[in-house]
């Protein structure tokens, strides 16, 4: 095994067994903590894809931005003092039997498809900053903007969702 | 047995070598983790999480498959981008509805939300 194989699976095993602990936990604020630990596994998997700028994006967006927004939204909706904050689960097995089913055609499409890919020859750039920038201003300016315009009203929206039952 | 014996010899060399296959394994297994947890958790912010679990799976897809073309083809990693911005409006606007029900109906558990079926 090269080093790269071993950090594959250090940070395969993280991101599997804390994603493990936000499905299967009963208490939602380790949930949510146990998901901090699958955004930076699954960014140590961008790093090892050599997409840099993917990964700090990541923890950047998905750490600082929509893990602190779902701790907010715990923290707001379940009061902590009087009420339990545990959550039950609903239709465990048949969600069981259905995943389970999910989980194994998926992977053994995978690997009976893809099992004989390995890295292409030529090594890929050393950073992908500047070319995400570049087709981002060029080939996909469209969906670029467009994306801008769907975080505006986005913003605007959940602000209005968010604050009408003062009003009524 | 022969076919399985030469199966396992098969999955056996190649699992110490990670490769394409290895990062769609685990993006496959992370996904039906994100199912799991939206069909299956009553809290309204678990099935939130649960499609974040989502969301990250099919970002590995994209960044493994875009880092493997032979030419190591960046239209996946601009695809991941797209995704990740449409996650942080979906969390946000997600989030707004969740706290709207709270102040509604004094929770969160989403099947006792059910007032469209009567």
């Amino acid at each position: 095994m090269q080093l790269f194989d071993i950090v594959f699976y250090v940070f395969a095993l993280i991101t599997l067994v804390s994603g493990g602990i936000v499905v299967f936990s009963r208490n939602i604020v380790y949930a949510a903590f146990a998901l901090l630990f699958t955004f930076f596994g699954v960014a140590a998997l961008y790093v090892l894809l050599h997409a840099d700028f993917l990964a700090v994006t990541q923890v950047l967006i998905y750490v600082g931005g929509i893990l602190v927004l779902l701790l907010f939204g715990v923290m707001l909706t379940n009061n902590v003092i009087s009420v339990e904050i545990r959550t039950g689960t609903v239709q465990t097995i048949p969600a069981l039997i259905i995943v389970a089913i999910v989980a194994g055609t998926l992977a053994g499409l995978s690997y009976a498809t893809w099992k004989g890919v390995g890295a292409p020859a030529a090594a890929g750039p050393q950073t992908t900053t500047g070319t995400l920038g570049q087709m981002l201003m060029t080939s996909y300016v469209i969906p670029f903007e467009i994306a801008s315009v769907v975080l505006l009203v986005a913003l605007i929206g959940a602000a209005m969702t968010a604050r009408r039952h003062r009003n009524s | 047995m022969g076919s399985f014996d030469g199966f396992w010899n098969e999955f056996s060399a190649w699992l110490p070598h990670v490769q394409l296959a290895h990062f769609l394994v685990v993006s496959a297994i992370l996904f039906s983790f994100g199912i799991y947890a939206i069909a299956s958790r009553r809290n309204g912010i678990m099935v939130l999480m649960g499609v974040e679990l989502v969301l990250n799976a099919a970002n590995i897809n994209f960044i493994a498959f875009s880092r493997y073309s032979p030419d190591m083809n960046f239209d996946g990693q601009v695809a991941a981008i797209f995704v990740i911005i449409l996650a942080a409006a979906e969390a946000a606007i997600g989030l707004a509805i969740v706290l709207n029900i709270y102040h509604r109906f004094q929770t969160v558990n989403v099947d006792e939300v059910s007032s469209l079926k009567e």
